[in-house]
């Protein structure tokens, strides 16, 4: 059957590669998992801890799994809703962008714009364009008569942060479906005007279906970006008022960094970590299946 | 029912797109674009289908001029060379879309679809999305879309390009006839001279967006009013030379000095640009006459070396390098030249078309075969 010849010596030119994720990956991770198995009184003294952090973690009634659970449910709830607004609206703003001539690269810098700037600047961006007293958004929405502040109400608090992530990434996913527009060919659109078909036809039968493959891969980035969002809200809102926008990554921070409670922290990275994976898994899933439905 | 275009013009900032095209198709007629890519056929197409407006002049319909009237009133179905059907429609929505915009009857959107799918032999797959189709199904699909509208306009533009080759021989035997009995005027574009031939009807050919010549396809094919015409309608291309004629002698580009007797006897003087299709170049021994013809003797005949040998089906063109052109030579049956191998080519003079100095026709008289080759010795 296999009558290819073997060389053994191939492995000499992933050996580089191996070393790297040795060191950039599997050791920091087992260490994570070693911290995650045992519990030290100090003087780098580790003994073995069996599951038990595991057991904290997932047993809602201890302080961590309380605080695990809410942060959580605060991950997915803040995915679904950033998920809701910038994909319709990244797929809105695709429709508008012009398709031919100069305005289409003036168009695409704009939008992308957002997505150049470092993450911890555009936290720092929102936290003064949000606050009451000198922000642009903060001081305009108080004397509206608003009641407005991100850092007391949390409400504004959830508001600054969701609108913040929609600015920073409706531009990608506007960017992705304008992309997916583009390669739509022109005889579609001019079969659909021989048809009689209507804008809202043409979105609905021939737009968003072939947008489809490029939506799998908007929704998976969107979703995992914004399940381990960290740095906009450890900037605009530090995970408060109170816990209200304590993600899971700044939860994490706290624990592990401010408490320096290493097991804990490494039990609840390692959970944190293995959902993101399977939910990216399930996602492969679906955009491999779709793959395998040809030429939508 | 007829749609006449009027010196219709297209232009696109400077460039002229189309360039005062004329044109007259009648009910239920077969009328054929041939041009090579570029030429303007779907240009043509989507002026007629009204999806763009004419730059200038005018095109009517039942003699109305029907600039004003939008595509969705326009009685006009279409084909892409695309297969080009609504991904998340069944075949039997995608079939039924333009009756359901038409608002016709449920029942007779019932019998229409499935009168459709019987002819186009799509009945197993009304169920199925055209992503689980293969190419020739999703095309019958497209095909029976149109079919189904019973359009008075037809627009087929390449249909069966992206087909495989026993597809298209299929279907184009079937197109013609699915939409003859609709009395449709029918028009289709093609960049082969063999689709043209193979379909009949009428041909109009398109040179750089203007309409070189229109009439049966077959008094188009014999009787190429100017040289794009003949270039159109020709695959392999066209093979030509310039000569000048002066008295009983031809200077030829290489600056060699012939025999004319070749040539049509009533050709005056002066120079002409000739225009011979493959079957008219034969590919004969190399002749020693024919290279020392400064001295009179052979004529129409030239020596060259082979270039390439193209063999297609039970046909060979051999391309052959004469100094001054590479022409191409049909051969009957299946031959291999060596490249660089002397042979020489012979020209019928009968199948020579002659063009002036603008590339228009010339009427005339086609010396006698045998007379020619009776030079050659």
């Amino acid at each position: 059957m296999n009558d290819r010849p073997i060389n053994n010596r191939a492995w000499l030119f992933v050996l580089p590669v191996l070393v790297f994720v040795l060191f950039s990956s599997l050791l920091p991770m087992m260490t994570v998992v070693n911290y995650s198995f045992q519990d030290t009184m100090g003087q780098n003294n580790f003994f073995w801890n069996g599951i038990a952090w595991f057991q904290n973690l997932l047993d809602p009634s201890t302080d961590i799994g309380g605080r695990f659970g809410n942060a959580l449910l605060r991950n997915l709830i803040f995915s679904l809703v950033v998920l809701f607004i910038e994909v319709p609206l990244g797929i809105a703003v695709a429709i508008c962008i012009p398709r031919h001539g100069w305005k289409v690269g003036a168009t695409l810098v704009m939008i992308a714009l957002p997505l150049l700037i470092p993450w911890n600047v555009v936290g720092t961006i929102w936290q003064i364009f949000a606050r009451a007293d000198i922000g642009l958004l903060g001081a305009a929405l108080t004397r509206m008569g608003i009641h407005y502040n991100d850092t007391q109400d949390p409400t504004s608090a959830w508001a600054t942060i969701v609108v913040m992530d929609v600015w920073h990434w409706t531009g990608m996913v506007a960017l992705l479906a304008y992309a997916g527009l583009k390669s739509i060919p022109d005889a579609f659109y001019q079969a659909a005007r021989i048809d009689g078909a209507g804008r809202w036809s043409v979105f609905r039968n021939i737009e968003l279906p072939k947008l489809q493959k490029v939506l799998v891969i908007a929704v998976l980035l969107r979703f995992m970006e914004s399940f381990m969002i960290y740095t906009e809200p450890a900037t605009v809102t530090g995970g408060g008022p109170g816990e209200a926008t304590s993600f899971l990554s700044l939860d994490l921070v706290k624990i592990a960094l401010g408490q320096v409670d290493l097991g804990n922290a490494a039990a609840l990275s390692l959970v944190y970590n293995l959902i993101t994976l399977s939910i990216c898994w399930v996602f492969f899933t679906v955009m491999t299946q779709l793959d395998q439905r040809k030429d939508l | 029912m007829s749609l006449v275009l009027e010196n219709v013009g297209l232009k696109s900032g400077a460039d002229t797109i189309i360039d005062a095209v004329s044109l007259r198709f009648d009910r239920g007629t077969m009328n054929i674009l041939l041009g090579p890519t570029l030429s303007g056929k779907t240009s043509l197409m989507r002026l007629m289908a009204g999806l763009d407006k004419p730059s200038s002049g005018h095109v009517s319909v039942h003699g109305k001029d029907v600039a004003k009237v939008p595509v969705r009133r326009r009685s006009v179905a279409m084909v892409y060379q695309q297969f080009v059907n609504y991904p998340s429609l069944t075949v039997y929505e995608n079939i039924a879309s333009p009756l359901r915009v038409a608002g016709v009857a449920k029942a007779e959107i019932e019998t229409r679809v499935a009168e459709a799918a019987r002819v186009l032999r799509l009945e197993p797959f009304l169920t199925r999305l055209p992503a689980q189709l293969s190419g020739g199904q999703q095309q019958r699909t497209a095909i029976a879309r149109a079919l189904v509208k019973r359009a008075e306009l037809v627009l087929l533009d390449e249909p069966l390009a992206n087909l495989d080759y026993k597809l298209r021989e299929e279907l184009r035997v079937e197109l013609p006839r699915l939409f003859a009995e609709s009395g449709s005027i029918l028009v289709y574009a093609t960049t082969e001279p063999s689709e043209a031939l193979l379909l009949g009807g009428r041909t109009a050919t398109l040179w750089q967006g203007g309409l070189t010549q229109f009439g049966d396809t077959a008094t188009v094919y014999r009787q190429p009013g100017n040289i794009d015409s003949a270039r159109v309608f020709s695959d392999p291309p066209l093979n030509e030379l310039t000569v000048r004629k002066h008295g009983a002698r031809a200077k030829l580009p290489d600056g060699r000095d012939v025999s004319a007797a070749w040539l049509a006897p009533d050709l005056p003087d002066g120079e002409w640009r000739l225009g011979f299709r493959v079957e008219s170049a034969e590919v004969d021994a190399p002749d020693d006459a024919a290279a020392s013809d400064a001295s009179g003797g052979t004529s129409g005949r030239f020596n060259g070396t082979v270039a390439v040998t193209e063999i297609s089906g039970s046909e060979s063109f051999v391309h052959v390098d004469v100094g001054f052109a590479t022409w191409v030579c049909l051969v009957l049956g299946v031959h291999d030249w060596t490249p660089g191998s002397k042979v020489s080519v012979r020209v019928d003079p009968r199948g020579v078309y002659v063009f002036d100095q603008a590339g228009a026709r010339v009427a005339v008289a086609a010396p006698q075969r045998s007379a020619a080759y009776a030079t050659t010795g």
